[in-house]
């Protein structure tokens, strides 16, 4: 598979203030690429000037192999992470204002059903949820059949449920062979819709790979969490080295499965147990010592 | 340029005008209600009236006619006369500037009191003293009368309250709009679209100069009916004027739209402009006799061409051709105006 974009030690500097230091990725043709990190790793600046929003200080960046033209916004849809639109615009005028600005537009039925736009179409744009909202700035974005999609934490401050939705949708855009950038702090996002990820941390790339490399390579070990209590006595007799904790030992393990049958062979009470598995989040702590959303 | 994308954005900028009821409402209620106000007001002929305070008066309504005043003085056109019980009460009002000219009723030696710092007291001064020379004694002089017709003040207001108007919406609907657009996303999120800042600007543009026309048209028409302007000139040459001053004040809101994210310093800088320009292109009174460089400054702004053209036509008949020059004005303006406002444009800063 080709790649669709590719960026070249990126830098975007603010007087005093580096905020995109020399970031490097590309990000192939028809996948879902996510830039990971907590609040003000420089994922929304990297973003945003790969968008054409900002210009970069340094760096190069190429759409189909050659640098951006007047023509690359005709070819990306953008969700901003926050966006006011225009006052007094219903849902639908404002899909369709949106539709003029572009020399191709999406069926506008079809975006509505995409979306689930369709009950509250009529409504005036700061009258609806922010569930809605979400859904509906990203039906803005693709108001152009782009095929490139840049989506700036497009699940923030969703419920679960809400958020769940939107998830749908994305993983039906992606089936539809779209090629998507993402930003977000959520790994259970990212590992939901992401094909591959950089994880950022203070305006670097720390880490790049599919979701499952990652894990694999910084996840660390997998543990199994008991009371102290339950585990006094035993522990000398157990294969596992721990971590303890004031009132928890975790026992570290590459094989869950051997670790409770072990567990079991020793009569322990299990009803408190806890498996610890590696996840993005682990990756990230082990990367960088804090956590996420810290 | 590309007018689709022109279109949409004009369009969407008309929905929010008009859909916005209070701000739709109130560009109409604004310019008639200070028109009414005027006509209530300044109606009659009692805009230029000396006012002459007359003591001892009763405590029922004042008649002057009842008072034992010089006649002649009496009889005086233009000339307000208030009665007062005693003569501290006069004084009183005579030193505030109240009433110009206080007289004694009945006074054999016709004592009057007239405050030194007062212009106006001086004249009704020289009037009372010219009612108590005998007519024998006056020289001779030749009268001469012109035919005219009387431009009342509100004739003369309307197209200043109409200007005024046209210049806040112009000022407010483009410079302040475009911050609040930029301040709260609206032009991050365009600005990702194809659509060029020409485009963007051209569409804002347009669409305040057909607000300003269309309300500027109505109000007019309502005024009109309630209040009968008398207008010699002709109403297209008008409206030429009024497009020409529209598209000249929204090119200067361009300029204040082109940066800046705070919508409190646009505010101030948008005071700091309409104020003076209200005052020095004579919407409220005649510069007429103001020093040479007071005049010369007035110039600068586009509400003193726009104005001085449209009071022409309106009063005096002047065709466009007479105006040519105030137009030339507002053209150079226009020009200058988009240029700036168009090469500072920015959707970020």
């Amino acid at each position: 598979m080709s790649h669709l974009l590719e960026v070249i030690d990126l830098v975007k500097r603010y007087k005093a203030m580096e905020a995109v230091k020399n970031v490097s990725f590309a990000v192939t043709e028809g996948s879902c690429f996510g830039l990971l990190g907590p609040n003000g790793a420089g994922k929304t600046t990297t973003l945003e000037v790969i968008e054409n929003v900002i210009p970069p200080t340094s760096g190069t960046i190429l759409y189909r192999g050659a640098p951006r033209t007047a023509s690359f916004s005709e070819e990306v849809g953008i969700q901003f992470q926050e966006t006011t639109l225009l006052a007094y615009m219903t849902v639908r005028e404002t899909l369709q204002t949106f539709q003029s600005l572009y020399e191709e537009s999406s069926d506008l039925e079809k975006l509505i059903d995409l979306c689930y736009l369709g009950d509250f179409q009529h409504q005036y744009n700061d009258r609806i949820s922010g569930g809605q909202k979400q859904r509906f700035l990203l039906a803005l974005a693709l108001v152009n059949q782009p095929a490139l999609l840049f989506l700036d934490e497009p699940s923030t401050g969703l419920d679960p449920q809400a958020r769940q939705n939107l998830w749908q949708i994305v993983q039906r855009i992606k089936e539809e062979g779209k090629t998507i950038i993402l930003t977000t702090h959520y790994m259970e996002e990212a590992e939901f819709l992401c094909d591959e990820v950089a994880i950022m941390d203070d305006g670097r790339i720390i880490a790049q790979g599919t979701p499952g490399e990652l894990i694999r390579k910084y996840g660390g070990e997998k543990s199994v969490s008991l009371p102290r209590s339950v585990l006094t006595g035993v522990l000398d007799r157990l294969p596992f080295s721990f971590r303890e904790t004031r009132e928890r030992i975790a026992l570290l393990t590459e094989d869950v499965n051997a670790c409770l049958q072990a567990l079991i062979h020793e009569r322990i009470d299990l009803s408190d147990l806890t498996v610890n598995v590696q996840n993005l989040e682990t990756v990230f702590l082990n990367l960088t010592g804090r956590q996420l959303r810290e | 340029m590309n007018l689709k994308r022109l279109w949409a954005i004009f369009k969407a900028r008309n929905h929010e005008f008009f859909r916005d009821r209070a701000a739709f409402g109130w560009n109409f209620i604004f310019p008639f209600l200070i028109v009414g106000g005027f006509v209530l007001m300044f109606g009659g002929d009692s805009r230029n009236e000396y006012k002459v305070g007359v003591f001892p008066a009763g405590t029922g309504t004042f008649s002057v006619d009842a008072a034992d005043i010089p006649a002649r003085f009496r009889e005086t056109r233009y000339l307000q006369f208030i009665g007062f019980a005693d003569e501290a009460d006069g004084l009183d009002r005579l030193k505030h500037h109240k009433i110009d000219f206080l007289v004694k009723a009945g006074s054999r030696t016709n004592e009057y009191w007239v405050s030194d710092t007062s212009p106006r007291g001086y004249i009704v001064e020289q009037l009372f003293n010219h009612s108590l020379v005998p007519d024998a004694s006056q020289p001779l002089a030749e009268r001469r009368k012109i035919r005219g017709f009387e431009i009342r003040y509100v004739d003369w207001l309307f197209p200043g309250i109409l200007a005024m108007n046209m210049m806040f919406s112009a000022l407010y609907g483009v410079g302040y709009t475009v911050v609040r657009y930029r301040k709260n996303g609206v032009l991050k999120r365009l600005k990702a679209t194809p659509l060029s800042a020409f485009e963007y600007l051209s569409a804002q543009m347009l669409s305040r100069i057909f607000l300003l026309m269309f309300t500027t048209v109505i109000v007019w028409v309502g005024c009109d009916l309630v209040f009968s302007f008398r207008t010699v000139g002709s109403y297209g040459a008008i409206l030429v004027i009024f497009f020409l001053g529209s598209l000249s004040l929204t090119s200067l809101g361009l300029i204040l739209a082109a940066r800046g994210t705070s919508e409190e310093f646009t505010s101030g800088i948008l005071n700091f402009i309409s104020w003076p320009m209200m005052f020095l292109s004579e919407v409220w009174f005649s510069l007429e006799g103001a020093p040479d460089w007071i005049r010369s400054a007035a110039k600068i702004f586009p509400l003193t061409h726009m104005l001085t053209a449209t009071r022409r036509v309106m009063n005096d008949g002047a065709t466009l051709a007479d105006v040519s020059s105030e137009l030339t004005a507002l053209l150079i303006m226009t020009a200058v105006c988009l240029v700036i406002g168009a090469s500072l444009f920015s959707w970020n800063r």
